[in-house]
């Protein structure tokens, strides 16, 4: 055929590959134009370094005996922990004498592994049942729209303690639960509202006139046009997941080592809670940090939604 | 000869839910009501009504997007309206293919124009990637994208309206099929596109040897691309005939109130004042006479007393109208 030798200027992937990353730029674009977006993506990369930098710590500058975040101890302040901040602990020490800058640094690394594994898996299991909900409708979607309502109104702190009693909770355990048990919550009735939008539109009908089978069609079609959305409540999934965390840590609920939870849990088992103020240092860096993670996440879905929403933008 | 497609007295109702708690259905929109035609090989068969007539619904049910409450489609000689699954309904899925009215919502805005139309190569089994590029560039220099390679890797929010139809177009023709229902694909374009896709349909019927379906609510429309006419009036097929035998000599009150509202193209002619008056009525649950009563100038004793009049053919010109005398 004389057309076939005049088509193929390039692979089909470099096409592809073209394609994407000329969308990618319009977004990042229109991302970069929302101001809040950007903002938290610098505040999550700020935690990101933390992250990185303090292993670099610990081998140069950081004696492990004595800033290991869970084993460590200062022999010069013996009798003076908590300590205040000082050179040698820019944050201070927390009342058995461990570094709190490196705990709370060396606790971030915990609070991304859990909160976008829970995010993940909660809005992976949100995408597929809201697009199998709304494609197949009827009794597949009355079963998981009641679940989903069973979910939600489940007081979920209180399962995870009776869980807590029955399993050994750990981060990833706790991670799994809690990214299972809002996959089936309240997201998939937002992400089947969405897919309803898709699934109502003319190239699914042609797309099933064409022969396409429901799992051709939901995943070929309704799924990809609801994948945004997804990735927009997946920002808003790491901030439930960490604080869900710092609640349970601060309970004692988990077994974690250490975690900016448990950070204040300490504080307020030895005691140093009650004097508002006084121990400021063992409450204010893991409190501040918890709310700045979530903050910096939710940013950043708020920056996505001007993407997603076409509606909310300037023009 | 047996025709393409024979259509016998095809019936679809839509439930009515009148109440949340109601245990039964009690009320039915009859949508298409008892319709039959046959579309010969290579013949645009016209289908023509105002809105809410039920072509688009007699359309759905032909390409099995909707499954008939009753009545019978035969395809080729085989009955196709209990297909459900299977080979057999793949090879009818290859041999009967669609073209829908707006062609801004029946392009998936994620698919470039290669993916939308090599989609159906795919389900059907086209498993190499150049053979299905290489039926994508020939099928879109069929539609008059050329040259296909500019096209080939483009959203559809970078073509115009008439781009996008030929998009569609081509991801109806690419599997070549032997019948498409074009619903109204001329509808949502700009007037002055419009004879250029309604010539290009035309040309892929000689060119592909396929039969269409051709559903408008515009006689221009019809007069231009059909061979043959059906009027539909609330779900009831009420006139046909070869077009130019429907539009000189309308027997049905219904089709000559069409064709007196036709724009004339001269500021001097002053209009008659409409015979018909009123709206459509619901098509929910109809009473048993003729459906075009309430509206009818003519209407005698006989009407209101008779059921719907069927449809009574006379040298190939049928007409469903107790008073329509075939002169």
């Amino acid at each position: 055929m004389a057309v076939e030798s005049r088509v193929r200027l390039e692979p089909l992937w470099r096409v592809r590959a073209r394609l994407f990353l000329r969308s990618f730029r319009r977004n990042w674009a229109l991302f970069w134009e929302s101001r809040i977006g950007p903002l938290g993506l610098g505040i999550i990369l700020l935690f990101v370094l933390m992250m990185v930098a303090h292993p670099i710590l610990m081998a140069t500058v950081w004696d492990p005996r004595v800033y290991d975040p869970i084993v460590g101890f200062d022999p010069d302040l013996v009798g003076k922990h908590p300590a205040p901040p000082s050179p040698a602990h820019p944050l201070g020490t927390d009342p058995i004498g461990r570094d709190v800058l490196s705990q709370l640094m060396w606790s971030t690394r915990s609070e991304f592994a859990l909160g976008v594994t829970a995010a993940l898996i909660t809005v992976t299991i949100g995408t597929l049942i809201g697009a199998v909900c709304a494609y197949f409708g009827g009794i597949v979607d009355a079963i998981f729209m009641r679940i989903a309502d069973l979910v939600m109104l489940f007081p979920f702190i209180a399962l995870l303690m009776v869980l807590r009693s029955v399993i050994h909770l750990d981060l990833v355990r706790l991670a799994l639960v809690m990214g299972v048990f809002s996959g089936f919550g309240g997201i998939t009735l937002t992400l089947k509202a969405q897919a309803l939008t898709v699934k109502v539109k003319p190239y699914i009908e042609a797309a099933k006139v064409a022969g396409g089978s429901a799992f051709h069609i939901i995943r070929r079609h309704i799924i990809p046009n609801i994948l945004p959305l997804s990735f927009l409540y997946m920002m808003f999934s790491v901030t439930g997941a960490v604080f869900t965390e710092a609640v349970l840590s601060y309970f004692g609920l988990l077994d974690i080592r250490m975690s900016w939870g448990i950070m204040i849990h300490t504080a307020e088992s030895a005691g140093y809670l009650g004097a508002f103020g006084q121990y400021w240092w063992l409450w204010a860096p893991p409190g501040v940090a918890i709310t700045l993670l979530c903050f910096a996440f939710y940013l950043v879905g708020r920056g996505l939604e001007t993407l997603v929403n076409p509606r909310l933008r300037k023009r | 000869m047996s025709p393409l497609v024979a259509v016998d007295s095809l019936t679809k109702l839509f439930p009515v839910k009148r109440r949340v708690f109601a245990l039964r259905v009690r009320h039915y929109v009859h949508a298409v009501d008892g319709v039959s035609f046959a579309v010969e090989e290579g013949e645009i068969f016209g289908l023509v009504g105002e809105s809410g007539c039920g072509k688009t619904t007699t359309g759905k049910l032909l390409v099995k997007l909707l499954e008939p409450t009753s009545g019978r489609i035969v395809l080729e000689g085989q009955d196709i309206t209990r297909l459900r699954r299977g080979p057999a309904l793949r090879a009818f899925r290859r041999k009967v293919q669609m073209i829908f009215q707006d062609p801004y919502e029946s392009l998936n805005p994620r698919f470039t124009v290669f993916d939308t139309i090599a989609e159906p190569l795919w389900i059907h089994g086209v498993r190499s990637l150049a053979e299905r590029e290489a039926r994508v560039a020939e099928i879109l220099a069929q539609v008059g994208l050329t040259p296909p390679e500019t096209f080939m890797f483009r959203y559809p929010h970078e073509l115009s309206g008439g781009q996008r139809q030929r998009v569609a177009i081509a991801r109806a023709m690419v599997v070549h099929p032997k019948f498409v229902v074009a619903d109204e694909p001329t509808s949502m374009l700009d007037v002055s596109i419009r004879a250029g896709i309604m010539d290009l349909l035309l040309g892929l019927r000689q060119e592909l040897g396929v039969s269409y379906l051709y559903i408008t609510h515009d006689l221009a429309v019809a007069r231009y691309m059909c061979d043959r006419l059906a009027v539909m009036y609330l779900g009831k097929i009420v006139e046909v005939g070869p077009t130019e035998e429907v539009l000189q000599n309308p027997l049905h009150p219904y089709t000559q109130a069409l064709i007196a509202a036709v724009p004339v193209p001269d500021p001097t002619y002053t209009r008659a004042p409409p015979e018909i008056k009123g709206d459509v009525v619901a098509a929910v649950n109809p009473p048993p006479q003729c459906r075009f009563l309430p509206r009818c100038p003519r209407a005698q004793d006989l009407c209101r007393t008779a059921p719907h009049p069927p449809l009574v053919e006379h040298r190939d010109h049928g007409v469903a109208c107790y008073l329509a005398g075939h002169g």
